[in-house]
């Protein structure tokens, strides 16, 4: 920490000396970082913008930036609204005129200032609608009531907190048993935690299937939550952390005749959080965004996780992307508000740990 | 944020995390004292590592042999008792090529098309990725204004799904979206991004570096921020170029972080699999089609599930795995020393 400061202050010290001057690496510099904003926010703006757009205006090409729609008018003598047209007249003034209907390369319009006024026949050539920025929000209902979208949010939410609490759990025993204790097999135990790091679910997809067959739980969620509960990462981060942990704490509890595991429970446990915290941030972005395995694994469509529902969606509503862009929303939603309250949780864990 | 975030504040004892952990526990006291009465005090190490042990045991370890067993044995069933012993078939029509150097001549052609096409997105990634990272790591290590700020525009799409970055560039790369849009906007044509398979390779490289990017410019953002600030300080009393601060004190000294990344970001990628499959399914043919998505569908999508030869296959995927973590580990502990 004394070291950032001392630089900090070095740096103050080299501003004060040429206050405000831009070198030609600070301009590229910034350059950069300005395309980077475009570049990693502008796909995410897109998406959303792209979400709240009728049927109609996400057909056209070029797209337009904004959800726009045909603005239309309630005209007295006419049941239904009338699309709005802004119309260059045979005189060249320009008029805002409603559309009672085409015929061919004709259209028929009204003032709607006037109603009862007479009709004006224009050429479609010299009509232009008038759109106005309209979020389409049925893109968002519809499909919790259409498909099975809330559902899978829900398998989502149960796999990532029952998978998260009993990561938690198991690691940090394991973990407090590596940590705090000196017995026999504790250097094969730690071995196998960094073997496991070398077995990916890529590697052992068909077995692992097999194993979860033979326990009786395909097409459950305990398929998708068991399997990747115990984390060597998760293992490491605890550890690494309770061994910083004061030593006298623990054998003041044993002459309190504290049992271990209330030790355990009741010392280490809660001095532990921020560890623990990190560990809970690491988990709950992996299980809510799990793909490979709950793809091969998860066959019928009501134990689907949200990102196997998005995926079979994708292949099914090709031609009905209003409803596929919103649903995406939904799933990064929690994500994105996971990352804008956590951030700093977030990073500093990665930078601490080298691991995501 | 600020310069470096300060570290994670240690949350007070009386939280309600740290309440409802007590209240929790508090149900296993006894039965854990009875344990502790029967196996000893020492003894309850093994109690306590006794449920991460089973798990890897389970979904780890016995998979592995498991998987050994599965590539040796044929048929279409998946319980090992009803499998018959194969020997090496599986591994020999695997390897079975007219020349490695073309699979369209490979009895599993799509084993050898994704073996190709996994290196090479392996190769165009590892470069792309490591230089991005490394120009994004750089920058964000000046005294710019609004750092915390930039440096999380570059790391969030790391936290989004495979699934929702995959369809976020699908979206901007169909026939009539957003690029197709920009590029007739400056008298281009259209271009059919996944209907040719050289422009889908490029986007599955494109969108894998935009996703993970971040993650990797993090590790070298703490590796950068390692270097002592007098070496800088030192080089600017002396009037040195920025270029030559650059390649004299800045790489050399970040050599060993980037040599991490780069291992890293080969294990992460020879193991490609979902952002791909989602964004070109593969396509257009097998352009794209990488190992892990032949396993895939060998064992779970193909309309016979040939269980053996995904063993097979998967067991080859680890041998390179184990010597790349291998080589992982040895850098690791060169580092170290």
């Amino acid at each position: 920490m004394s070291r950032v400061n001392t630089s900090r202050a070095l740096l103050l010290l080299r501003q004060a000396r040429r206050p405000g001057r831009l070198g030609w690496t600070d301009i590229l510099a910034y350059g950069y970082l300005a395309l980077g904003v475009v570049l990693m926010f502008g796909p995410v703006l897109w998406l959303v913008l792209s979400s709240l757009k009728t049927p109609a205006a996400l057909l056209e090409f070029p797209p337009s930036f904004l959800p726009l729609t045909q603005k239309t008018i309630s005209v007295p003598g006419h049941a239904q609204p009338l699309e709005l047209h802004r119309v260059r007249l045979p005189d060249g003034s320009v008029k805002e005129l409603a559309q009672v209907r085409r015929i061919g390369i004709q259209a028929t319009m009204i003032d709607p200032a006037s109603p009862g006024g007479p009709v004006i026949r224009v050429p479609i050539e010299a009509r232009e609608p008038v759109r106005e920025v309209a979020f389409a929000w049925s893109n968002y209902t519809e499909p919790l009531k259409q498909f099975a979208f809330g559902r899978y949010f829900a398998n989502s939410l149960v796999v990532t907190i029952v998978a998260t609490l009993i990561t938690l759990l198991i690691n940090s025993m394991a973990a407090y048993a590596l940590a705090i204790y000196e017995f026999r097999g504790r250097n094969a135990a730690l071995l196998m935690v960094i073997g496991t790091l070398m077995i990916p679910i890529t590697i052992v997809l068909v077995p692992v299937f097999l194993v979860v067959t033979q326990l009786g739980l395909n097409n459950s969620l305990w398929a998708v939550i068991l399997p990747g509960a115990a984390t060597p990462t998760g293992v490491f981060l605890l550890r690494q952390y309770m061994l910083t942990l004061p030593r006298d704490l623990i054998e003041a509890a044993r002459m309190d005749k504290a049992s271990e595991w209330q030790i355990y429970s009741r010392i280490v446990m809660p001095l532990t959080l921020p560890a623990l915290a990190v560990l809970a941030i690491f988990s709950i972005m992996w299980r809510w965004n799990e793909f490979l395995w709950p793809l091969a694994v998860l066959t019928k469509s009501e134990v689907y996780t949200l990102q196997i529902g998005l995926n079979a969606f994708q292949g099914e509503l090709q031609t009905q992307w209003h409803y596929l862009l919103a649903m995406t929303v939904m799933t990064l939603a929690p994500v994105a508000l996971v990352f804008v309250f956590l951030q700093r949780f977030i990073t500093t864990g990665i930078a601490n740990t080298g691991m995501k | 944020m600020s310069e470096t975030g300060p570290p994670p504040r240690a949350i007070p004892r009386e939280s309600l995390a740290s309440r409802l952990i007590q209240a929790v526990a508090g149900l296993l006291d006894r039965p854990m004292a009875w344990i502790q009465r029967a196996v000893g005090g020492r003894g309850m190490a093994y109690v306590f590592l006794a449920p991460n042990i089973l798990f890897f045991g389970l979904f780890v370890f016995l998979p592995i042999g498991i998987n050994m067993a599965m590539s040796l044995t044929g048929g279409t069933n998946l319980f090992l008792s009803e499998r018959p012993f194969v020997g090496t078939d599986h591994y020999r029509s695997l390897m079975q090529c007219g020349s490695y150097l073309d699979p369209a001549s490979c009895r599993e052609d799509h084993f050898w098309k994704g073996v190709s096409n996994t290196l090479k997105f392996t190769l165009f990634q590892m470069v792309a990725m490591v230089g991005t990272a490394l120009v994004t790591a750089l920058v964000l290590n000046r005294k710019i204004r609004g750092r915390g700020f930039f440096r999380a525009v570059y790391f969030f799409p790391v936290l989004l799904s495979p699934v929702v970055v995959a369809l976020i560039w699908k979206w901007i790369l169909q026939r009539d979206g957003l690029l197709n849009g920009a590029i007739t906007l400056v008298g281009g044509e259209k271009i059919l991004f996944f209907v040719e398979p050289g422009w889908a390779m490029f986007w599955a490289v494109f969108v894998s570096v935009w996703a993970h990017m971040g993650f990797y410019t993090l590790i070298l953002l703490a590796g950068l921020q390692a270097i002592p600030a007098d070496l800088y300080e030192a080089a600017e009393m002396d009037g040195t170029k920025p270029m030559r601060v650059l390649t004299r004190i800045t790489l050399p000294l970040l050599w060993p972080n980037l040599v991490v990344v780069l291992v890293l970001v080969l294990i992460k990628a020879v193991q490609t699999f979902d952002e791909v499959f989602v964004l070109t399914g593969g396509g257009p043919g097998t352009a794209t089609l990488m190992v892990v998505q032949y396993i895939y569908e060998t064992a779970f999508a193909n309309q016979v599930q040939n269980f053996g030869l995904a063993a097979a296959a998967s067991m080859l995927l680890g041998a390179v795995l184990f010597a790349l973590t291998m080589l992982q580990l040895w850098i690791a502990r060169r580092k170290a020393a």
